[in-house]
């Protein structure tokens, strides 16, 4: 494939995300601060929300399998979970998250549950489909282009 | 209140323990004892300090801080007590972006502390707390401004622009 057929490819992906509400203009403004002092920004922020939010869903998991759950623990992860994925844009997480505090607020153990088991499977769809973008944009650099912001 | 909007200290009420106050009521720079930004060459490195328990957003604000077009020296801190720790050790920052929800010392505790020592710093909140009431509480900890995280380079200009402006 070539240079042009991959950046209309990654313009049209990046659109469907958006178009979808898996990403917001959040993501915009991380690809506006890449510049060539820092050429692997957004890949590197968004590495480390994907460590983040990997580490607080197992904190998650943990935290809501006691027999006395401590929901103030676990509102502070999911505070934590909206925060970084805000800033990365992953708004479809950011949504869940915020159904997630309120059940937290609750008391509600049922109602964590099933935001856990939404935030867990947000998570992994923008996960994939944020490897696939940063995918496209390594393949566009490797035929010699550079990827569109 | 929309991620990004600011609430400034007029808007809150002027009920936050201000140590500036006292003095010339215009924005010093370092911890209260430094001179003001008049005083400063233009050149002056600016020292600025991001309290964010969430590296996600400790590194956004670090690229930002450095994207501003002033000379700058971002530091960061994870927690509240950190922030207090580096003051208390003789270290001083011209701007200080605090986040309010953290482990061991929240935002509102560390700006008290902070405004109680006596740092005249410029304080900035950068919260998810998206209500107004809720900000307002923020800023009755002793911030200048506070507005919703992630900061945009556009907002982090107008946060300089005003410590030039409040001179």
């Amino acid at each position: 494939m070539d240079v042009a057929q991959l950046k209309r490819q990654l313009f049209e992906y990046t659109t469907l995300l958006f178009h979808e509400g898996f990403l917001d203009e959040q993501f915009t403004q991380l690809q506006q601060l890449q510049d060539e002092n820092n050429p692997d920004f957004v890949v590197e922020v968004v590495s480390l929300f994907f460590d983040d939010s990997e580490r607080l869903l197992n904190e998650l998991a943990t935290a809501l399998d006691q027999q006395n759950i401590d929901f103030n623990k676990v509102d502070a992860h999911v505070h934590q979970l909206k925060g970084s994925s805000s800033s990365i844009g992953a708004q479809r997480v950011q949504r869940v998250c915020i159904a997630f505090r309120n059940s937290c607020q609750d008391k509600n153990v049922e109602g964590c549950l099933k935001c856990l088991q939404e935030v867990k499977h947000e998570y992994s769809l923008i996960k994939n489909k944020l490897e696939i973008l940063f995918n496209l944009e390594k393949q566009i650099l490797a035929a010699g282009g550079s990827p569109p912001v | 209140m929309m991620p990004g909007e600011t609430m400034s200290k007029q808007v809150a009420g002027a009920a936050s323990p201000d140590p500036r106050s006292a003095g010339s009521g215009k924005a010093m720079m370092g911890n209260g004892a430094g001179a003001s930004w008049a005083a400063v060459p233009e050149k002056k490195k600016l020292s600025v300090l991001i309290v964010d328990d969430d590296s996600t957003i400790r590194t956004i604000h670090t690229i930002l801080v450095n994207r501003v077009g002033v000379e700058v020296e971002p530091k960061v801190a994870e927690n509240g007590q950190v922030a207090v720790d580096l003051f208390r050790t003789g270290e001083s920052f011209d701007l200080v972006l605090m986040d309010w929800e953290m482990p061991v010392m929240n935002g509102i505790e560390a700006t008290r502390e902070l405004r109680k020592m006596g740092v005249g710093a410029m304080i900035v909140g950068v919260t998810s707390h998206s209500m107004d009431t809720e900000k307002e509480t923020f800023m009755a900890a002793g911030l200048d401004d506070c507005y919703g995280k992630p900061l945009s380079i556009k907002i982090l200009k107008n946060i300089l622009e005003k410590m030039k402006i409040d001179d």
